[in-house]
């Protein structure tokens, strides 16, 4: 649980931020400038708010009312910068046991054995620290905080640094930890897909200030309102066969064809304006995949209407303008056929 | 044509004696006036900062004579260690107390330097994992300055090796006691005659300078050498 109201006047910019949250992932969405950064150094100690309140889990680790606040070495808040910032005299073994040496044996959860292991760092615990890779360095800096058994784990922007690609080869590592040590995450981010794949909800900072605190999905949802490139569906597909140049990867009991792909699963975006709808079935289309959805519900934003639908197990977003809508007769329960380009899918990784 | 004699062989020794002596006494402080400046919130930096530096632009004539007011019998700190049994004007200790003086401003500013280059992150970083600040100065901290405290005790020893204005003024010039290379130098070329005994005290000055250089260089590359292996 962590509870937090803070006040803090930077120059000309003000934050002034409060929300209360139990989830064990959460995100902190917002543009550059939006105050995120502050927010996390205050968690973490290392920014000293001018009023205010932080609690976690029960402890108060700064109040100004009652003259509480702990030094970030008291507060055991783990904090992953967006540039890995390690030792550079030390090598991967020592930067690793940093924390973990410096945590009371009562309060050490997870062993560097198993650590090692999942963030997959056998290999690196020699070498130096400034001889490793961008990808290699975050994971490091990732095992390095998790080793000091915190009892809050801040992300600041841990992937902005690295190349799309690099990315997302890092996000089930960090999904792993999570999973694997249980521990509590707090993200903070810009991209919207970090958010839908490693949060579970989402605080939404605007200038300063709380204004939203939703899913991730629907977070999503909201922003196609305001984005042009749409709600983004993200599809994770596997055990793929390659065909004409395509790959047929399988996906709730259908095959569905990608032009980009590769021989093993994959993570793809698919945006909502790339999915054409049909009432009927259509005989025979250009376009390589045609899928028999029920449309479960649907919802306006400024102008454009989206359309969640059911593809057997799977949910599925398109958007469509109003007009469309109504031709379309999409009242929830309809039966409507979907077109996908084999173009249209983006791999993530 | 090269010859020293006894006494000039003690002006040597007793040089290096007294520049070893004022680096390493001064480090300690030196790093935590440095500390100071660069990581604390103490008000009034600049004038710390200003005093620390005052010995640099002050003919060191100016230092040494404030020195003798301060510790000659007269003044208050030198009653203090008079009632101790303490005495240092005119020995060799006031000349590594000159050299401690006139070398400090060298010392903080090449480790001042080291340390505004260290990434304040990488102290955030290491506060989070639960380091107190001394945790933090010590693993972290030291180990990233060395290089700039080697170069800031190099100047220093180097700036020992010549001082003269101010030791003159506290420690005098007596043969034997306080009469360090420049001192000796200074006494030679005031000699009917002395000139060959002044060049052969400037060839070993020359000598022990470049000396100091050259070990300051090779520790460096061995520094960077660890880093890069």
């Amino acid at each position: 649980m962590l509870d937090i109201s803070l006040r803090k006047r930077l120059g000309d910019f003000t934050l002034d931020t409060s929300f209360v949250t139990h989830a064990d992932r959460v995100g902190i969405f917002g543009r550059s400038g939006s105050g995120k950064s502050t927010l996390v150094h205050m968690i973490a100690g290392l920014i000293t708010p001018d009023a205010g309140r932080i609690e976690l889990d029960g402890e108060v680790l700064y109040c100004s009312d009652r003259r509480i606040c702990l030094p970030p070495e008291r507060r055991r808040i783990s904090v992953v910068f967006q540039h890995a910032h390690l030792f550079p005299h030390m090598c991967v073994r020592r930067n690793l046991l940093y924390g973990y040496k410096r945590t009371p044996k009562a309060l050490r959860k997870i062993e560097p054995k198993d650590l090692i292991e999942v963030l997959d760092l056998g290999e690196l615990l020699d070498r130096r620290a400034d001889a490793l890779s961008g990808g290699e360095r975050q994971r490091v800096a990732l095992g390095r905080a998790v080793l000091a058994s915190p009892k809050l784990l801040l992300m600041d922007e841990p992937l902005s640094a690295l190349d799309e690609a690099l990315k997302y080869q890092i996000i089930p590592y960090l999904n792993a930890i999570s999973e694997r040590f249980s521990v509590p995450t707090l993200l903070i981010s810009h991209s919207m897909n970090e958010m839908r794949l490693m949060t579970d909800e989402v605080i939404v900072l605007h200038k300063g200030e709380v204004s939203a605190q939703t899913s991730p999905d629907e977070l999503a949802r909201q922003r196609m309102g305001w984005t042009r490139a749409g709600y983004i569906n993200l599809l994770k597909l596997s055990d793929p066969i390659e065909e004409d140049g395509l790959f047929a990867y399988r996906w709730n009991g259908t095959r569905l064809l990608t032009t980009p792909g590769r021989a093993e699963g994959a993570l793809f975006e698919l945006s909502s304006k790339d999915i054409m709808l049909f009432r009927g079935r259509p005989e025979a289309i250009s376009a390589r995949n045609l899928l028999r959805c029920q449309a479960v519900s649907t919802f306006e934003l400024d102008g454009r209407i989206g359309v969640e639908l059911a593809c057997g197990s799977e949910r599925l977003i398109a958007q469509v303008v109003t007009r469309a809508a109504e031709e379309l007769n999409i009242v929830p329960g309809a039966e409507i056929y979907a077109v996908v380009k084999a173009s249209a899918f983006r791999r993530l990784y | 044509m090269f010859e020293l004699t006894p006494a000039d062989v003690q002006a040597i020794w007793l040089s290096t004696k007294v520049a070893i002596a004022a680096t390493l006494l001064s480090l300690p402080a030196g790093y935590a006036v440095a500390y100071l400046l660069v990581f604390s919130r103490v008000r009034g930096k600049a004038f710390i900062d200003g005093l620390v530096n005052l010995p640099l632009v002050l003919p060191p004539v100016v230092v040494g004579y404030l020195l003798l007011l301060l510790l000659g019998e007269r003044g208050w700190l030198g009653a203090l260690l008079k009632s101790w049994d303490i005495r240092i004007i005119f020995t060799w200790k006031a000349a590594v107390l000159a050299s401690m003086v006139v070398g400090f401003p060298l010392l903080v500013r090449s480790i001042r330097l080291g340390l505004e280059g260290i990434d304040e992150k990488l102290l955030q970083a290491s506060r989070t994992l639960g380091a107190h600040w001394y945790d933090t100065l010590f693993t972290i901290i030291l180990p990233l300055s060395g290089r700039s405290v080697l170069a800031g005790a190099t100047l220093m020893f180097a700036r020992s090796l010549g001082e003269f204005g101010a030791t003159i003024v506290i420690a005098g010039n007596i043969p034997g006691v306080t009469q360090t290379i420049p001192l000796a130098i200074y006494d030679y070329t005031n000699t009917p005659g002395g000139d060959r005994m002044a060049l052969s005290l400037c060839v070993v000055s020359i000598v022990l300078s470049f000396a100091v250089l050259l070990l300051n260089e090779g520790l460096l590359r061995r520094f960077s050498r660890r880093r890069e292996s």
